[in-house]
């Protein structure tokens, strides 16, 4: 154990302390360390115990609170006492550190309505954008400029998808209609996928470690039903058909499900395969508007992570996205998150049980988005309280409160590292906050009107926003 | 114009006749053309009358019409492309916002203070002086002509005392003193029965409203406490304006349409 010999152990105490992980499994028996133990060391011990190879870097928390000084310290202003055991629950932070953005790089005008979605492809090389005046935009992340304009659409685009392989985008219309696009060409590929009588509310595709190229996707409507769409085969393969109310939200869980929250108070889960429904988890008071899964950064982001690698074949991308897959999910289940109009929010483990795990209450208006952070560890909760909470993406409790917007925040975005939290409001603000402070990091004015839809690139370089001013702006540092 | 039931107990004892059922039958088919005749030939009243009966029949036979047929023909989805682009997340949501909820406050509040209103009747005939007062003479030999008695209807509050009558100039009489109105709320097209609070503005002058004159198109604040109106913050209305519509004078009673 490498104790620092330079200081000189003054009080001559120890404390017993036990290394646990965030699941709660103690890494090894109960030590005795020195009270002039801080992080840095704590950090070699955890690498040690772990046989890791590279140093990796921990955030250490007792009791949900980071250890930042050393034990003496802590010790002293939390007036614990020496003869319990002390646990501290180490964390793995991303090796990598985004820088979080603080100024607006460019200003990109080009739609003639507001923008409704924005959306980075997982590998971070190419940015799209849905807008109310039917088109579809790709943007030059290189000399922020629009690159292809996609027309086809009939009625405003709500939403826009990328594959997790990168070589599809979707976009769902307010007339019910999806359409398929190359983003090298900006071509649209075959004619549009008709079937839903009502405007398309979101879409969700199939991970790449269950099947690589990219070829299903699920889409949500307000007609009350989900489909499942083949990309190859350009028709609707299964229809979920069960709410009775507009479905607001869909997602296609790692594991080969499909979740569905929808206005009705329900989240159904669906298995792929035939279209039939395995749960029905039942307890919100009003509409769900917005799901989010613990592995969601992964299965959006497919294959592709912090160092940039590219893929030559379908397989390697499938193996490489089941790796990071399993790495991300370890042996918990996954756990979802659902944030409603009664501006509560329950914590699921569907696999496991159709009763919640937790409820997580405390905003004062409806939860718009709700996001677990790329590592799992935190959830992040937007609501038209003006406020962004945050919470222990494990357990479920409240950790802190953002509070800075004065209008009602709409999309939430983190940043790939989880350090940093990007929210966008009504006030035409954005918002960056630190995750370890617990306070705002950065301010973004600068768009005309309210900001719709926010997003991150995976690879932490940009950020772009696009609202009802009709512009779409880049952020970088 | 049968009178007594003699044709119903004949039928009784004896049965109907044998070519009931045909004559029935072709009485029936002459209706249509009886009607037809009779509301183009009635005159007068009458004919009024059963015009404005066939009309609202007919409106509502096309209104029933109308209702079936939408139920049979597949309404195409609205193609046009409209202004005001929202994301998915607020397209069920209420776009007005408080704030607008907030402005039409404070615009009917700048209304109420400038006095400008929105009224049924905007202009009504005015009434001369002559007409509104009627010179009482006085004195021992009835020379004197400075008092003046209100020919119209007037309300007076309930804690009113007469000034000593040697020196009142106005004198409003008792017989055209009214506390009550019938008051038609517009929308819901029902009149009550409402205490009058008090006389906000006539439109002849302010001379008479400071008298309590109420003649058509004078603007009453009544007591709505019985209709159980509640404003948006949640507090109970119990005040409310509404016009004059009829010639009180006239009709012995106060006819008025509420202002919402």
């Amino acid at each position: 154990m490498a104790v620092e010999e330079g200081a000189s152990t003054s009080s001559g105490n120890t404390v017993m302390c036990l290394l646990t992980n965030p699941e709660g499994e103690p890494l090894g028996a109960p030590l005795y360390l020195p009270q002039n133990v801080g992080p840095p060391q704590l950090q070699e011990i955890v690498n040690k115990l772990l046989n890791n190879d590279e140093k990796l870097p921990y955030a250490f928390y007792i009791s949900d609170q980071e250890l930042v000084v050393q034990l003496e310290s802590y010790l002293a202003q939390k007036k614990v006492s020496v003869e319990k055991v002390l646990r501290i629950v180490y964390q793995p932070q991303a090796v990598f550190r985004i820088r979080p953005v603080n100024r607006c790089s460019a200003t990109i005008a080009g739609h003639t309505e507001a923008v409704l979605s924005v959306s980075f492809s997982p590998d971070g090389k190419h940015l799209a954008s849905g807008s109310g005046d039917t088109t579809v935009r790709l943007w030059d992340l290189n000399t922020q400029t629009p690159l292809f304009t996609c027309t086809g659409h009939k009625n405003w685009v709500l939403f826009i998808a990328w594959s997790p392989d990168g070589k599809h985008l979707v976009s769902g219309s307010k007339s019910g209609e999806l359409l398929l696009w190359d983003p090298q060409t900006g071509k649209q590929l075959g004619g549009p996928l008709t079937g839903h009588k009502k405007w398309i509310t979101a879409i969700s595709w199939e991970p790449v470690h269950l099947q690589a190229p990219s070829r299903r996707f699920v889409s949500a409507s307000k007609d009350g039903d989900a489909r499942i769409w083949d990309t190859s085969l350009k028709k609707c393969v299964i229809s979920l058909t069960g709410h009775t109310l507009a479905v607001t939200c869909v997602k296609w869980g790692g594991d080969g499900h499909i979740y569905t929250g929808s206005q009705d108070c329900t989240i159904k889960v669906w298995e792929t395969t035939q279209g039939k429904l395995i749960r029905e988890l039942k307890g919100h008071g009003h509409w769900v508007n917005s799901l989010a899964l613990s592995t969601e950064y992964v299965l959006r982001t497919g294959a592709y992570d912090h160092t940039g690698k590219t893929f030559s074949s379908p397989e390697e991308m499938k193996e490489a996205a089941l790796a990071r897959y399993k790495k991300m999910r370890g042996n918990a289940p996954e756990r979802l998150v659902s944030g409603s109009d009664d501006f509560t929010m329950f914590l699921w483990e569907p696999a496991l049980s159709k009763h919640h795990k937790a409820r997580l209450t405390g905003h004062q208006q409806l939860v718009n988005h709700v996001y677990f952070s790329p590592d799992g560890q935190w959830l992040a909760s937007a609501s038209f309280d003006k406020s962004v909470k945050l919470w222990n993406g494990i357990t479920g409790t409240f950790i802190a409160t953002f509070r800075g917007h004065v209008g009602p925040v709409y999309q939430i975005s983190w940043s790939a590292d989880s350090r940093l939290l990007l929210s966008g409001s009504k006030d035409s603000t954005l918002k960056v906050w630190d995750i370890r402070t617990h306070k705002l990091k950065e301010d973004l004015p600068g768009h005309a009107d309210e900001v719709f839809s926010v997003d991150w690139s995976p690879d932490g370089e940009k950020v772009a926003s696009g609202g009802k001013d009709r512009v779409l702006k880049l952020w970088m540092n | 114009m049968a009178q007594g039931d003699y044709i119903q107990l004949h039928e009784k004892r004896y049965g109907k006749r044998l070519d009931h059922d045909e004559r029935q039958r072709k009485r029936k088919a002459r209706e249509v053309k009886k009607r037809s005749r009779v509301a183009q030939q009635a005159l007068g009243l009458k004919g009024k009358r059963i015009a404005k009966q066939n009309y609202r029949e007919k409106v509502q036979m096309k209104k029933t019409i109308a209702m079936h047929e939408e139920s049979s023909t597949r309404r195409k989805i609205d193609d046009n492309v409209h202004d005001g682009a929202m994301p998915a997340y607020l397209l069920d949501r209420d776009p007005t916002t408080r704030a607008k909820v907030l402005s039409n406050t404070i615009k009917q509040k700048r209304k109420e203070k400038a006095g400008k209103w929105d009224v049924p009747l905007p202009k009504v005939r005015p009434v001369a002086e002559e007409e509104m007062f009627k010179v009482i003479r006085t004195g021992k030999r009835k020379t004197k002509q400075w008092k003046r008695m209100v020919t119209k209807v007037s309300f007076v509050g309930p804690s009113f005392t007469r000034k000593p009558p040697k020196y009142e100039r106005f004198i409003r009489p008792t017989g055209l003193r009214f506390s009550k109105a019938h008051v038609t709320h517009p929308e819901l097209k029902c009149t009550f029965n409402l205490d009058i609070i008090g006389v906000k503005k006539n439109p002849n002058g302010q001379m008479y409203t400071s008298l309590g004159v109420v003649t058509k198109g004078t603007i009453i604040e009544v007591n709505v406490s019985e209709l159980g109106l509640v404003t948006p913050a949640g507090k109970v209305v119990w005040g409310k304006y509404a016009q004059v519509t009829n010639n009180p004078e006239n009709d012995g009673c106060i006819n008025a349409v509420l202002l919402v």
